[in-house]
């Protein structure tokens, strides 16, 4: 018999399931991956077969295979579809059990179990509802690989109804102007406009072309995001006092210059800090996302109540430190090429 | 507070000038008295509660936040009043109707280090975190939103459609929460009287010489050049009032009062008069050894005491060298020629004690060559360069062009090599944007060290300020809370203005002014310069 655990290794590219020669969400192609999450820190592409969920396999399709080989002429994957709930058996007896994380559309924590021993990778997650993906849910386990990408007490994401609040007065604030909303194209952008909807806000709202695809995947697997136009086929005449949702890297590019009077918003956690809000010209920051703050980190450690407590990428000093005060014992992977700025 | 808070919120996101005088012109208007008063008073920086440090702000958290989340946050954030508001653990909600600005200010001003402690938590566990934030800013001063004293003044005159020069001329005479400016200007009652107050008046300011404009027409004989003296610029006045009782204040160029720091000058002004000079400790560095000063670094020692020690006064006695004048005797001369003015001023000299006062000389010069010429000489002399005024220009406040000139002597310069760098600050906080930087010791290539001799965090573009960024991510050596300490790759050309001995560095010399000149992305560091060849430079 092992040592306990030796059949999971952390690599700082990505973690290895030793027994079934698979790793999760690995920074480079391997024959045999499993895949949390569409974003493109988890999700790559030339892997030989990938294990995820059809949502996410589907996103993965739409950035890697809109040809035979993708931009960097790597080899389309082969998808191999996990359900929600469901169990699939890897080689060397590791069974996987896809869950749902509640971070974007078909995102999943992968719990392994392995003689008798049980591990959960979140990926990234959180915990509040989200119209456009299934809820996280808690899964007990010995050993909780999470993610902690806001782990500082400072993080604490106010409800979205506030930040809608703040973006709708915004709006009608600005009458023959238009609001200008940073939000990564993956994820956030749709959950901004189904809680607009939620909101009761049924104008049209106005795309940038990155944003188009995601939009109409999301809306073929049953999120209904209402009205949506393209920027580039209107004048600035006809959106004027509408929304206009963008990625972040538009936000200040000469290309918002076709907006009717533009008031500059983003939508991701780490407006919370007014620096980094200022840092990119935002004029109202909008804390919204898609990762769990430092109350959903620690409640979510507490609920799971794990042997230990791993921890990936993001604020990890932190989130090590609390462990520590909290007498769980915990380490850090120091996870590389994850967290981009503009997701969070 | 709810109006305020959000002024302020909202000022921080705002970059358009128009966008931020807008705003605070509808607070002021909107706002009553006296939250309105307090609210201009904290935008100017003119409210001072001794009772709330920002340590007692540090010690509250500590006493409520582990001391490593704390100072991870706080490392985060770049700002402790924010990372306090953010981390505060409040107890209860907040009140649904939050306390007025008034409210605060009665309670904070009637606070002391003993009871700061206790009351402070209860005021910000009514408020939510942009409510703490404002108080915070407010209680400790400083509040870092983007706005000048004068833009807050500009946003007054917009408010109520009064002229900002106005404002400014009574505003030294009266404090918050400025009901009197309000009546005046919102209400349409007379103007506040300032006539027996010892009020500061706007300084006339100077342009910097850039090359080329002696060519396009700066003609020499239309002005008198003086030097540029380096110490303080300082304006000196003195008031009797209606009892017959004069006093005197000294104000620094910003319009704060110095008086308390530099109590032997509060009774040698024998006549009602206001002044405008350089303050100065006496010494021998500028100017020579007869009616000479000493250099910067030794007035700095004065500077910013509420209190000064007999042995200080001794030590380090301070004196004025005038350069104009701009009341008399109840007489406003501002509106005559310089050269008018330099007449009284010439003539006041004689009633004037010499201990304290002595007259800043002209630098006679037959033309810009010569006068370059009697420039480059200032080195040696340790002045930072000349000064030229024309000669028919009345005392206007303000910097207004083609009167006053300030032609700086050019900057020493020295290799350094970036050895730390630190987290900035606002809206910094996320890059590596303070660099500290060594000289080597000996031979650098027979295993001399490098030793820390300033630190810099200006001079750059934003273009260059990501790529050292980068660069200090990449070559990491050591992290020390926010500072890295990082691989001896990269050389600096580093400007500064003078160099003097200081115990406190481990180089025992400390620069004045040090900005980055250039990045030498191409120099090896084994080139950079050594401690000797700034050493050499020190004039002390």
């Amino acid at each position: 018999m092992s040592a306990p655990f030796s059949w999971i290794k952390p690599h700082p590219w990505g973690v290895e399931v030793v027994p079934a020669g698979a790793f999760i969400d690995p920074a480079r192609a391997v024959d045999k991956a499993l895949v949390t999450h569409g974003h493109a820190d988890h999700a790559r592409g030339g892997h030989g077969e990938t294990f995820a969920t059809p949502e996410t396999l589907a996103i993965m399709e739409l950035r890697y295979r809109t040809g035979a080989a993708d931009d960097a002429g790597e080899i389309p994957h082969k998808a191999m579809p996990v359900e929600y709930g469901e169990t699939i058996r890897l080689p060397g007896g590791v069974d996987a059990t896809y869950i749902p994380a509640g971070h974007v559309l078909g995102s999943a924590q992968i719990l392994l179990e392995h003689a008798g021993e049980r591990v959960v990778i979140t990926g990234d997650y959180k915990r509040r509802a989200d119209p456009t993906c299934a809820p996280f849910e808690v899964t007990p386990c010995d050993i909780f690989i999470t993610e902690a990408t806001f782990g500082l007490p400072l993080f604490t994401h106010p409800p979205i109804s506030e930040e809608m609040g703040k973006l709708l007065s915004a709006l009608e604030g600005n009458p023959e102007g238009s609001v200008l909303v940073g939000a990564y194209a993956l994820g956030k952008a749709q959950r901004v406009i189904a809680e607009l909807r939620a909101a009761g806000h049924t104008d049209t709202i106005y795309l940038h072309g990155a944003m188009e695809k995601m939009c109409r995947l999301y809306e073929e697997h049953g999120v209904d995001l209402g009205e949506l136009k393209l920027v580039a086929d209107h004048t600035k005449d006809d959106m004027a006092g509408s929304i206009v949702i963008a990625p972040p890297s538009a936000l200040n590019d000469r290309w918002s210059r076709r907006l009717p009077n533009p008031v500059t918003a983003m939508a991701s956690g780490w407006m919370r800090v007014r620096g980094r809000a200022r840092q990119r010209g935002v004029e109202l920051p909008l804390i919204i996302s898609d990762h769990a703050d430092w109350n959903e980190l620690t409640d979510t450690i507490r609920q799971v109540n794990p042997t230990e407590t791993w921890i990936t990428h993001g604020r990890e000093e932190a989130l090590l430190r609390w462990c520590e005060l909290n007498q769980r014992h915990a380490r850090a992977l120091a996870m590389v090429g994850r967290e981009e700025e503009d997701e969070g | 507070m709810k109006a305020f808070s959000t002024l302020l919120d909202t000022l921080v996101y705002t970059t358009s000038r128009n966008r931020k005088l807008a705003m605070i012109a509808d607070y002021l208007r909107d706002t009553p008295d006296p939250d309105r008063g307090w609210a201009l008073g904290a935008l100017t920086g003119e409210l001072d509660f001794h009772g709330v440090k920002s340590s007692t702000v540090r010690n509250l958290m500590k006493d409520r936040v582990d001391p490593v989340l704390w100072s991870l946050s706080r490392d985060f954030v770049g700002d402790t009043a924010e990372t306090a508001s953010l981390l505060w653990p409040q107890n209860g909600e907040p009140d649904e109707n939050p306390p007025s600005v008034d409210e605060v200010v009665q309670l904070l001003t009637s606070l002391n280090r003993n009871t700061a402690p206790k009351e402070l938590p209860k005021l910000l566990d009514r408020l939510d975190a942009n409510g703490r934030f404002a108080l915070i800013k407010l209680a400790t001063g400083g509040m870092r939103v983007g706005v000048s004293a004068r833009l807050a003044k500009t946003a007054f005159a917009q408010a109520f459609d009064v002229n900002v020069e106005d404002v400014e001329e009574y505003w030294h005479a009266l404090e918050p929460p400025y009901t009197e400016l309000f009546q005046w200007a919102a209400e349409g009652a007379d103007p506040p009287d300032v006539s027996n107050r010892p009020m500061f008046r706007p300084f006339m300011l100077a342009h910097p010489l850039e090359d080329g404009q002696v060519e396009k027409g700066v003609d020499l004989k239309d002005y008198a050049a003086e030097w540029k003296w380096d110490g303080i610029r300082v304006q000196l006045v003195r008031v009797t009032n209606e009892n017959g009782v004069a006093e005197t204040r000294l104000y620094s160029r910003s319009g704060d009062d110095i008086s308390a720091s530099f109590p032997e000058m509060l009774d040698k002004l024998p006549m009602d008069a206001v002044l405008d000079g350089e303050l100065m400790v006496r010494g021998t560095v500028q100017g020579g050894e007869k009616g000479g000063a000493a250099s910067f670094n030794a007035l700095q020692q004065r500077l910013g005491r509420k209190t000064v020690s007999k042995k200080m006064l001794a030590e380090a006695p301070a004196f004025v060298r005038l350069y104009d004048t701009l009341i008399l005797e109840g007489e406003d001369l501002r509106e005559n020629p310089w050269e008018h003015r330099r007449g009284s001023l010439e003539q006041l000299m004689g009633r004037l004690p010499s201990s304290h006062f002595d007259l800043s000389r002209k630098v006679e010069a037959r033309d810009f060559d010569h006068l370059a010429e009697i420039r480059e000489g200032a080195r040696e002399d340790a002045i930072e360069g000349l000064m030229l005024k024309r000669r028919d220009a009345p005392y206007i406040a303000g910097r207004k062009v083609g009167l006053w000139y300030k032609w700086k002597r050019d900057p020493l310069l020295i290799d350094c090599v970036l050895m730390y760098a630190q987290r900035g600050s606002g809206k910094r906080s996320s890059f590596y944007s303070d660099y500290t930087f060594g000289c080597w010791n000996g031979d650098p290539d027979t295993g001399a060290e490098l030793l820390p001799v300033g630190k810099a965090y200006s001079g750059f573009t934003d273009a260059e300020l990501k790529k050292l960024d980068r660069l200090v991510r990449q070559t990491t050596l050591n992290r020390f809370g926010p500072v890295r300490e990082v691989e001896r790759t990269l050389v600096f050309e580093v400007a500064f203005d003078s160099v003097h001995s200081s115990k406190r560095h481990k180089s025992g010399l400390a620069m004045r002014f040090p900005r980055i000149h250039r990045i030498r992305w191409d120099k090896p560091v084994h080139e950079a310069d050594r401690i000797e060849a700034l050493r050499s430079l020190v004039r002390d």
